[in-house]
């Protein structure tokens, strides 16, 4: 039996997993540090999509350069919200929190619907990600290697910032112990309106890159939830590292699952999360 | 409630100001009979509010007084409708047969399951639910020689009510039915949460560490409440299904767990009117901006939610009872 | 003296007339139900531009009445709602015929609604089989799935494959599909070397596609739903090196709609489909409705618009072959065995069954000009249902 096809399918597995880590580490950061639940995380990433495809689509721009502006277009956003709304509810039930998310994302899906149309978005990607290559004898998607370079930069430059930077030890000192921390003086409300900025960023450039592999339409924002809130639970809350392993392991069992037995369909995603959870409370990496 | 402070050091007589009926409480359950004469039209609509207020209120009891919070509660409420449905299936088409029946099966359900959920908490909870949820509704998929799959199950013969009273197009039976069987539920919940039993749960559900300490078994008062809970959402999906005549995934599925828990959220959990306020408004609010702006519907009831959160906190019910409470002036 | 008595002779024929003149002035309301919101909501609006341009190109005069449209969103799958809808439709809105029903599970609730109610249903999408049986009152102008499954399993025997491998999504509309393409082509001598069913909810395709390619097979048949599913599919086989040239990849028409074709792009070409309608069939009758449709909605239509736009045709049929009575009984003898020429082709409605006999294309994807098309490479003709034929 060769290996070439199923190592082919363990890095497609491997590129989702990117894909749910990139979607879902802004969730995870935040929630374990301000413990605020923000249903509304995947609306960002819609809004991510949707730049990217206005951008490329009506102003002709090319693939690369919008991610950023996805990035950004999310993160801004997410400050409006954060400064008008969210911020009052820090202290509220985590039930108000999840009325206000949950209620903000109706509007959001029925905001892009009004924008965009219901139709499904194409997203015009440069000749040179599409098709595939081979690599070491196996036949590798050119977006999937774009993707899964993306995801590891992207979770070394978080490490990084959050190993050897003031802010990361600020925010890692925020999400061990809320309380120390503010008798420590760090006004944790500040940083985290940072931290949720950066998080929804995050969030947007994942939905801009998901379009390609899974499509864009208004109801991104519901589809998506339930899988970050997994890889967030398995992962752990807070937990950047928690949130990569998570993610991989989903990716990966999925796809071995769906090569392997093709049988358990769907069933798989969530007998892991149940079976992670049982063994281990909070999460792979979780702290509390 | 505004008891003095003498009365409330007596468990059983604050128990039993508790239990009182408040008169807006009686002019509620006497206003519920109004669509029968002012909107005889809506009966149809009037009886699936009843039924979502009577599934919203099994969750308040798991949410709102034992603090559990279930993405997953669909499940008992599906189990009940597909009971009832095959049940009428297979030739015992009397509904109360079904009604019988039915919370049997989804209180077995709750039991087995509440070992599981009494041992976790949090967003491990949230997820767990969640995911015996969506486990369930694949089951039920594949099982398509027993649900009849995603086109619904096919077959289901619901008989007319105690061998007279038909379920037609108009709902007058509809409406009838399921206001009667919420009302009775009501009755029995109020009397147990209004009971040491109930008071044991706003106990565990504040710190479910410490009442093992007063002697209060945590495992077991949530496992019991839990099969409770699991029981009625089980009557509110036979209800559905008598009342349809129709049984399909979406009594399962995740979408409907999330939008009980918002209803309930909307009116307020841990009262135990808040389901009920919640259904009504939630309901009447999705079928009268449906009927306006069917395509964007979605984005009002966003905003009606997100009005309903900055203004109002702990729910509408919440938000009144704290207006209440201002507008008397501040008495504790 | 002469006046008063040409006044009362008038308003005495004006009294006479007036009758004949409210009978004229009365109205048919249809009650329109389709998934307007959620994740059907684009095919929704299709159907409903199908029944609007309709209604502006003919008028919404029929036999001396009025056509009134009152539309109902259901939101998705919910039959429970769907037949609240119904039954709020025909109590409260006093309709005289159903219509819309674009997803099966409502259809089949809506049907038992339309049977007690003794409702004209029109049937403009659902595509399951069972569902015509269910009230005698209703006809279906969309396509079945089984009829399309059965027809490729045996157009592929007959162009030449001898082995087929199915890949088809995990639930009743699938599974139908994969049963009707594997009777079929088995039935016509040839062999199913594997099949595969997916999640409803599947993302990523790599895992089954390199299932499919493991076993080379000659062919593949695949049915997942519309929307997102057939460009990732497509994409995943471009992926996988799954080449449409070497393998013959066969689907259903929704597979290869026009946003699935665009989003795939390049790695579409080659596929092969089976299905009813697409806007850039050659018939002149279709490219006027083409440009019409483009010119009031400023988009193409698809197999969502034309059901709408025939089903308002056989409804509009009917009324004028009943001469504008509108219970059940006479519109649903009036609408069996109509026959008409539609966008798709020739039109009929089986006197016995009450189901659509049309034609169906095999069409492949092909660079025409600067883009993508389905192009019609077969034509099978007068096509009904399997299910149907057998049984009554």
């Amino acid at each position: 039996m060769t290996l070439g096809p199923i190592l082919g399918v363990l890095f497609d597995g491997f590129a989702y997993g990117m894909l749910l880590f990139l979607l879902s580490v802004g969730l995870s950061v935040t929630l374990g540090m301000m413990n605020f639940v923000n249903l509304a995380h995947c609306a960002f990433a819609m809004l991510g999509g949707y730049v990217t495809v206005t951008l490329t689509r009506t102003f002709g721009w090319p693939f690369l350069a919008t991610l950023p502006l996805a990035f950004l277009a999310a993160a801004v956003a997410s400050v409006a919200f954060e400064r008008t709304l969210y911020r009052r509810l820090y202290r509220a039930a985590e039930l108000d929190q999840v009325l206000l998310t949950i209620g903000l994302t109706f509007m959001s899906v029925a905001a892009a619907a009004y924008f965009f149309g219901t139709v499904v978005q194409p997203v015009e990607t440069p000749s040179y990600l599409r098709g595939s290559i081979d690599i070491m004898g196996m036949t590798v998607g050119r977006y999937r290697l774009f993707l899964v370079v993306t995801g590891l930069l992207v979770a070394l430059l978080l490490l990084l910032t959050l190993d050897s930077t003031r802010f990361g030890a600020t925010v890692r000192a925020a999400v061990d112990n809320q309380r120390m921390a503010r008798g420590l003086g760090i006004n944790v409300e500040s940083w985290f309106a940072v931290t949720f900025a950066l998080g929804s960023g995050l969030a947007g450039l994942g939905g801009a890159l998901a379009i390609e592999i899974v499509g864009l339409d208004p109801h991104f924002a519901f589809t998506y939830l339930v899988y970050v809130l997994i890889v967030v639970s398995v992962g752990g809350l807070g937990s950047i590292s928690g949130s990569f392993a998570a993610a991989v392991v989903i990716g990966i069992s999925d796809m071995i699952g769906k090569y392997y037995f093709p049988a358990l369909g769907s069933f798989l995603i969530y007998l892991v999360m149940v079976a992670v959870l049982m063994w281990r409370p909070t999460g792979l990496f979780g702290r509390r | 409630m505004t008891a003095s402070a003498g009365a409330t050091l007596e468990p059983n007589s604050h128990l039993k100001a508790r239990a009182q009926w408040h008169p807006l409480e009686i002019a509620f359950w006497l206003s519920t009979l109004l669509p029968f004469v002012l909107f005889p039209h809506h009966l149809v609509l009037a009886s699936q509010i009843a039924i979502t207020a009577l599934f919203a209120l099994s969750l308040d009891l798991i949410l709102g007084y034992a603090g559990i919070v279930s993405l997953g509660h669909a499940a008992f409420f599906g189990l009940g409708a597909y009971t009832a449905g095959i049940v009428s299936k297979y030739g015992w088409t009397e509904p109360l047969l079904g009604l019988l029946i039915a919370p049997a099966v989804a209180g077995l359900a709750g039991y087995a399951s509440s070992f599981i959920i009494a041992r976790f908490s949090h967003l491990t909870l949230i997820m767990i639910t969640l995911g015996l949820g969506v486990l369930l509704h694949e089951a039920a998929n594949r099982a398509e020689w027993l649900t009849g799959g995603s086109d619904g199950l096919q077959g289901v013969r619901i008989g007319p009510l105690l061998g007279t009273f038909r379920f037609d197009l108009y709902g007058y039976t509809a409406y009838a039915y399921s206001l009667t069987v919420l009302f009775l539920v009501f009755l029995l919940m109020r009397r147990l949460i209004n009971s040491p039993f109930g008071l044991a749960l706003r106990g565990i559900r504040e710190n479910r560490t410490r009442m093992p300490a007063i002697g209060a078994p945590s495992h077991a008062h949530i496992r019991k409440i839990y099969t409770i809970a699991a029981m009625i959402a089980g009557i509110a999906g036979a209800v559905l299904a008598h009342t349809t005549s129709t049984v399909s995934l979406g009594v399962l599925d995740f979408q409907r767990s999330a939008e009980v828990l918002i209803i309930l959220v909307l009116g307020g959990a841990g009262r135990i009117y808040g389901g009920l306020v919640g259904a009504i408004i939630f309901m009447v609010a999705r079928d009268q901006f449906s009927g306006i702006a069917p395509q964007y519907w979605y984005f009002w009831i966003g905003a009606l939610l997100v009005t309903v959160v900055m203004l109002l906190p702990n729910g509408i019910l919440g938000g009144a009872a704290a207006l209440t409470r201002r507008w008397r002036g501040l008495t504790p | 003296m002469h006046r008063r008595l040409m006044l009362q002779a008038a308003a005495a024929l004006a009294l006479l007339t007036a009758p004949a003149a409210s009978w004229a002035q009365g109205t048919v309301k249809i009650g329109v139900i389709l998934p307007l919101s959620g994740q059907f909501a684009d095919l929704a609006t299709q159907m409903d531009n199908g029944i609007k341009l309709y209604m502006k190109q003919k008028g919404d005069t029929v036999a001396g009445k009025k056509i009134e449209i009152i539309r109902k969103d259901s939101g998705g799958v919910a039959p429970d709602v769907a037949t609240r809808l119904a039954q709020e439709l025909i109590t409260r809105d006093n309709v005289d015929i159903l219509a819309g029903l674009l997803l099966s599970p409502n259809a089949i609730a809506v049907s038992k609604v339309s049977a007690e109610g003794k409702k004209f249903t029109v049937i403009m999408n659902a595509a399951t089989t069972v569902i015509i049986t269910m009230s005698p009152y209703s006809v279906r102008t969309s396509m079945t799935l089984p009829s399309v499954a059965s027809t490729a399993g045996a157009w592929a025997y007959k162009s030449g494959i001898r082995k087929a491998y199915t890949m088809v999504s995990d639930f009743a509309p699938g599974k139908d599909a994969e049963a009707a393409f594997q009777e079929a082509f088995k039935a016509a001598g040839g062999e199913i070397i594997g099949s595969v069913r997916m999640p409803v909810a599947n993302p990523d395709f790599s895992a089954f596609v390199q299932r499919a390619k493991d076993l080379n097979p000659e062919s593949i048949f695949i049915f997942v739903p519309g929307g997102a599913q057939p460009a990732a599919l497509g994409k995943a086989f471009a992926e996988r090196g799954v080449d449409p040239a070497k393998i013959k990849i066969i689907g259903t028409g929704e597979v290869v709609d026009e946003s699935s074709v665009k989003n795939m792009g390049d790695a579409a070409v080659g596929i092969m489909s089976v299905w009813h309608y697409d806007y850039n069939d050659a018939s002149a009758m279709n490219k006027e409705f083409v440009a019409a449709y483009n010119a009031e909605f400023k988009r193409n239509p698809d197999f969502g618009s034309v059901g709408g736009y025939d089903g308002m045709h056989v409804i509009y049929e009917a009324l004028k072959k009943a001469g504008g009575k509108t219970d059940g009984d006479s519109l649903i003898a009036a609408a069996k065995g109509v026959s008409f020429e539609s966008p798709r082709g020739p039109l009929q409605i089986d006197a016995e069954t009450r189901d659509i006999v049309q034609n169906l294309y095999v069409r492949q994807v092909r660079k025409v000009g600067d883009g993508l098309r389905n192009v019609v490479v077969d034509t099978v003709e007068k096509v009904k249902d399997p299910g149907s034929a057998g049984k009554k």
